[in-house]
């Protein structure tokens, strides 16, 4: 089986600040796992690393096979062309229209960049495309309200229209529903499974809530303080286990054991 | 109260540093006073000239008034062209000077260089540079509102660039696009509206001072009204005068009303 993550040994630091200490798991083609773990427990840290945001230490990043950690500037594009990310607040940009966002999804993909990806200039062809991706998260309707005139689950769905529009195979989604209601949460959180599964894409998604994880992830990964904790399939996991996750020593900034509050 | 904690003191001595500049700053003010050598006696005389100058130039002498329209629509002409090419080079130069848009540290070092250039030096100057270097008339004057805008938009321009918010362009950026697209997909946008904004103050302020340039020779209404003042006919510079001053404040508050809409 194609893996479509693989992380081995990574390890990130921020100054003398050890976040990453050497984590290592793999995710499988068609896989869909969520992450869970404390704040400030690294999760971020490692999702921006998926995407080459971040700079490691040391470890290895492959994604589908692709090395993340040496690739030329060119390889990096072509790589992140291939990854969705659904970020907590969103990212849409302000000023632009719904319809013109998710276009913006498209501008990896063309020579051009930003000409092809233009309301103006994109061909007829990406224009339906877009058009098709907000009507598949259910907002054809607003297509040419800004983000501001939105509510927070209707921008999080253009959001999610936009990565379609990317057409990736890998998807990360960092904390998705976090400034979400719990009910439009659960909305989102639904549209946006059921995408990744009818489009048979790999998902890595960090979430909060126990309940929401276990329902919705084939697989569940566990971090604490930097480290992957727990590694499971969703039915070996309990929920005592993943309360376990947030009590004691979550943080990557805490003091060293026994000092600690 | 335990005996340890003190009451802070009622005043604190300023610092050696405090006391020097303000010593200093005294003694450079007494010296400039006396320098000018200000005395009532010359104020009363400069009041009764001024009284004469405004005798002579009440009523304001209008039989010039096709001259003077010619020469106040060069100004617009010079403001209005000159701004548009200071803001459109702007662009590039707020780009490569900006700390989130800037290829590297040594071209942001030279852009923000070229751009602290061209505020210092003040318009006038420029304007004297270019009539050395084109030539008197209009073109010396675009040139020296060219830079003059430069100094002023580019400045403002990368500032906003480098407060824009991050995500967005985070967000392109994981999409595969290439800088430039995530520049101009989420930055500009973003920064548009207070560009306009910048934009429109430099018309204003390109619109005062092409009405100076002229005084060196940079074309425009300031060589009629340095032609009529130095002729010591007050009656036809006080025409010239109310003519800037209804076009400027017309210009200003057209302007300001665009401004108020789109912010």
């Amino acid at each position: 089986m194609i893996s479509a993550i693989t992380c081995e040994e990574v390890r990130v630091s921020y100054g003398d600040l050890q976040v990453l200490r050497g984590v290592s798991f793999e995710i499988a083609a068609g896989q869909g796992v969520v992450l869970l773990g404390a704040n400030g427990c690294g999760k971020s840290t490692l999702m921006r690393s998926l995407n080459g945001l971040e700079r490691l230490q040391s470890g290895i990043i492959c994604i589908h096979g692709d090395n993340l950690t040496v690739a030329s500037r060119r390889d990096l594009r072509r790589i992140r062309r291939g990854m969705g990310y659904v970020f907590q607040q969103f990212n849409l940009v302000p000023q632009l229209s719904a319809f013109q966002n998710v276009l913006l999804g498209a501008m990896g993909r063309h020579r051009m960049g930003l000409l092809s990806c233009l309301s103006l200039t994109a061909s007829t062809e990406e224009r339906g495309k877009a058009m098709a991706c907000l009507e598949r998260v259910g907002m054809a309707d607003r297509a040419l309200h800004r983000p501001s005139e939105l509510s927070g689950g209707q921008q999080q769905r253009v959001a999610i229209a936009r990565m379609l529009m990317q057409a990736p195979k890998v998807v990360i989604a960092d904390e998705p529903i976090a400034s979400l209601d719990p009910k439009a949460g659960r909305e989102v959180l639904d549209l946006l499974w059921r995408i990744v599964r009818e489009e048979g894409l790999s998902m890595l998604c960090t979430l909060h809530q126990l309940d929401l994880a276990q329902e919705y992830a084939d697989r569940i990964i566990g971090m604490k303080a930097g480290r992957i904790e727990i590694d499971a399939a969703i039915s070996d996991t309990d929920t005592g286990q993943l309360n376990a996750l947030y009590s004691g020593m979550t943080r990557v900034d805490a003091e060293p054991a026994g000092e600690a509050a | 109260m335990s005996e340890t904690t003190l009451i802070p003191p009622r005043f604190r001595a300023p610092s050696a540093l405090a006391w020097v500049l303000v010593v200093g700053f005294a003694a450079f003010f007494i010296q400039g006073l006396i320098a000018s050598e200000i005395s009532l006696d010359r104020l009363v005389r400069g009041a009764s000239n001024l009284v004469r100058f405004i005798g002579q130039a009440v009523p304001p002498d209008f039989s010039r008034a096709p001259n003077i329209a010619d020469a106040m629509l060069e100004t617009l002409n010079i403001a209005v062209v000159g701004v548009t090419f200071g803001c459109l080079f702007s662009i590039p130069l707020a780009l490569l000077a900006a700390r989130n848009t800037a290829p590297n540290a040594v071209v942001r070092t030279l852009a923000r260089f070229v751009i602290s250039v061209s505020r210092t030096i003040p318009d006038l100057i420029w304007a004297l540079i270019f009539v050395v270097t084109v030539g008197l008339g209009p073109l010396a004057g675009i040139l020296a509102i060219i830079m003059d805008t430069i100094g002023f938009a580019a400045r403002f321009y990368s500032e906003r660039f480098e407060e824009v918010q991050k995500g967005p362009s985070e967000a392109l950026t994981s999409t595969g696009a290439g800088r430039l697209s995530v520049i101009f997909g989420a930055i500009l946008p973003e920064s548009f509206a207070s560009m306009t904004a910048t934009s429109l103050f430099s018309v204003e302020k390109a619109i005062r001072s092409a009405v100076t340039l002229g005084l060196v020779g940079a074309g425009g209404i300031g060589v009629e009204l340095s032609t009529a003042m130095r002729l010591f006919r007050y009656d036809q510079a006080a025409a010239i005068i109310l003519v800037i001053l209804v076009v400027v404040v017309v210009f200003e508050q057209i302007s300001s009303s665009i401004r108020k809409r789109i912010i």
